[in-house]
């Protein structure tokens, strides 16, 4: 048995390495996407830029302006005269936000009554996010600094500070930057675990069907199971590469802090890349092309990657749709990988996790071997 | 020796056609037998149930009905020990494309259970009696058809088989190659006693076997040695060289004449007591003002006695609903 094994091993092996193009694609791919992620993506949105209408001009509209560029969020373009400028400025591009302050704004904000419009546009959420935290917290601590001032004007000697009711400091854990990168590198690992695991192996099973070489397999005394681990030890090494130039570039080249224990983010992952091997080999079971195949597989991956938590916060989905993403493997495996690369945990804090992946690799497995015939039926 | 290797008792095998919407018979109740150190030609036109008999005798298909047995083993419970005895070559070229020629030998070896020594021993023997000694390393996808077939067999043969299975081993490959091939099978019939099993379109193949079984529809409609096969054309075949294709239907008109083929400009016309009638039957032709080029008496082939089956075949469906 371990002869045949070793067999199909040998073969698969010589023919992965023979495929020089596609060998250099499925290495390429994961470090592309990296330096995609690590370059382009940006969760926070800064730098927005704005134009002015001030109707007031008076020394409190220019020092909230001043506020507001100083945030970092809001670059002034440029002032125009009337609402309408901003939106059109708005409309064609030119400007992604607009800070409208009416007529009298000193005067308004001496009787505290003092209104400002900022005009976001809306097309693209991430800026709507950034900027509509941003100029809240800059109105606010706006507020803050000019009622203190003004009661310590009015009662000299009092401590400014100790006026505020409550004071609000948020300390980011893990990620004090709130840097994309750190935020997408455990999820991208998880994302290549299932991606390339489940299509390589779909494919160098559904290949054989193609060539007509399943036949000649079928008629050797290879048993299924034996072609199937044969088929999946050189996946699970291509797989364990990219993972580990994934983590690699992550950590040295990004500069990821990695907390938890590699040790047993290594175990972790192959649990992970063993249930989404057997997704493999039920989708080659399915599909008598390769193109069928690779339509499977990135209908598995889509819904992997909306509804694991990979992109989108799980806690803001509607239950439904939340539980189809506890059907998912990936999301068992972002959450221990997210775990323990960034924020250190040990295997108590993961473990029902664990066993849902030990349950899912289990049923995947039982499921795969039973569907792969020993007859061309 | 002696015995039999292959027994098959009313197989039948049908599959879901989307086109007919139904399901089709290929193989509606085959029975034959096979003695060890025989070589049988299922002989048949595309279609007409060879493949499915080769998988129903591998165990790569259940029979819906009837029994199969290959060495005395259950094609359908012990499909395991047939293949150990067995070699299976299917009709597509099925060896790996990206491996080379020594590669694909050892894979099978090891495959079938062989020590890496006696691979070592036995891929070089294979491939000189393959005639491929000369390009071990080659990729398999850069042989030509010929070299493909040959490689093929070899890799079904590494494990020392006592019968091998071919499925139409010659289609698309040259003359000469094709003699090479069955030189080949000739050689291992002689030397190790090796029953075949063999599929093919070609009738000229068919001469080389021992028992020719004529598949039609998925059934056999005759058996026998090349010889008996070509005893159930009625009477004696004579040739006429015309360059007139009506001079088939004159001809059918004549009394007396019990078949008649056409093979473009040739007409075969069988009749009894050929030596006698042959200038009749040129007079009959040449009184249409239909020029006689030649003819001649001449001895039918499995080919000609496989077309009269065939139409025999043919006008009896016909008749029956």
């Amino acid at each position: 048995m371990l002869q045949r094994i070793w067999a199909v091993m040998q073969k698969q092996f010589i023919q992965t390495l023979r495929d020089r193009r596609t060998l250099m694609v499925i290495i390429a791919l994961p470090v592309l996407m990296l330096f995609l992620m690590g370059y382009a993506v940006e969760i926070q949105v800064d730098h927005i830029r704005t134009v002015v209408v001030d109707h007031s001009r008076d020394q409190r509209s220019w020092s909230f302006i001043e506020a507001l560029e100083n945030s970092g969020f809001f670059d002034v373009l440029y002032y125009v005269e009337s609402q309408d400028e901003a939106i059109r400025a708005i409309d064609e591009g030119r400007a992604r936000a607009a800070v409208v302050i009416p007529p009298d704004f000193l005067g308004a904000v001496e009787r505290g009554e003092a209104q400002a419009l900022v005009i976001i546009d809306g097309s693209d959420a991430m800026t709507v996010q950034s900027a509509y935290n941003a100029a809240i917290t800059v109105a606010e601590s706006y507020s803050v600094d000019l009622l203190t001032r003004k009661l310590e004007r009015s009662q000299p000697g009092a401590h400014g500070a100790a006026l505020q009711p409550l004071d609000v400091r948020v300390r980011v854990l893990y990620n004090p930057d709130m840097k994309a990168i750190i935020f997408m590198v455990p999820g991208i690992v998880a994302m290549i675990l299932q991606n390339q695991a489940t299509s390589l192996t779909a494919f160098s099973i559904v290949k054989e069907r193609e060539a007509g070489t399943i036949e000649q397999l079928l008629v050797t005394p290879i048993r299924p199971l034996e072609l199937m681990i044969g088929k999946l030890v050189p996946n699970v090494v291509v797989a364990s590469i990219n993972m580990l130039t994934i983590l690699g570039l992550g950590v040295f080249w990004f500069k990821v802090p990695f907390s938890g224990s590699i040790w047993l983010f290594f175990w972790m992952a192959l649990l992970f890349m063993v249930s989404s091997l057997g997704l493999g080999i039920l989708v080659s079971t399915v599909s008598s092309t390769q193109a069928q195949a690779q339509q499977l597989v990135l209908m598995i991956l889509i819904p992997s990657l909306v509804l694991s938590g990979y992109i989108f916060p799980r806690e803001m989905m509607p239950k439904l749709v939340r539980f189809a993403g506890d059907l998912i493997p990936m999301t068992y495996f972002l959450q221990i990988s997210r775990g323990i690369i960034t924020r250190g945990v040990g295997l108590r804090l993961v473990w029902s996790q664990v066993v849902s992946l030990l349950i899912y690799a289990a049923v995947v497995f039982a499921l795969s071997a039973g569907s792969f015939k020993q007859r061309l039926e | 020796m002696g015995g039999e290797m292959i027994v098959a008792e009313d197989l039948h095998k049908a599959f879901y056609s989307h086109r007919r919407r139904g399901r089709i018979e290929a193989v509606a109740g085959i029975s034959l037998r096979v003695a060890k150190g025989e070589t049988y030609g299922l002989i048949g036109p595309d279609g007409a149930g060879k493949s499915t008999m080769m998988r129903l005798l591998n165990g790569l298909y259940i029979p819906d009905k009837g029994r199969a047995s290959v060495g005395s083993y259950d094609t359908v419970r012990q499909f395991r020990e047939i293949h150990r005895i067995s070699g299976y070559m299917a009709q597509r070229f099925a060896l790996y494309g990206d491996l080379t020629v020594a590669e694909n030998l050892r894979f099978f070896g090891r495959a079938y259970g062989l020590s890496a020594a006696e691979c070592a021993e036995r891929v070089p023997k294979l491939l000189r009696f393959a005639g491929l000694d000369r390009f071990p390393q080659r990729l398999a996808a850069r042989l030509s058809g010929g070299m493909k077939k040959k490689l093929a067999l070899a890799s079904m043969l590494i494990h020392n088989p006592e019968v091998v299975f071919l499925d139409e081993p010659t289609l698309g490959v040259d003359p000469v190659s094709r003699r090479e091939f069955w030189d080949l099978l000739s050689a291992l019939r002689a030397e190790r006693g090796l029953t075949i099993f063999v599929c093919t379109p070609y009738m000229d193949e068919a001469e080389r076997c021992h028992t020719v079984g004529l598949i039609y529809e998925g059934r056999l409609i005759a058996q026998g040695t090349p010889h008996d096969i070509r005893a159930l054309l009625p009477g004696q075949m004579v040739e006429l060289r015309t360059n007139n294709l009506r001079a088939a239907e004159i001809i059918a008109g004549v009394e007396g004449v019990l078949e008649v083929q056409t093979y473009g400009r040739l007409l075969r016309v069988f009749v009894e007591d050929a030596r006698r009638r042959i200038a009749a039957l040129v007079g009959a032709i040449e009184a249409s003002g239909i020029e006689v080029s030649g003819a001649r008496v001449a001895e039918p082939g499995i080919e000609e006695a496989f077309v009269y089956l065939i139409r025999r075949q043919r006008q009896g469906e016909m008749r029956r609903p």
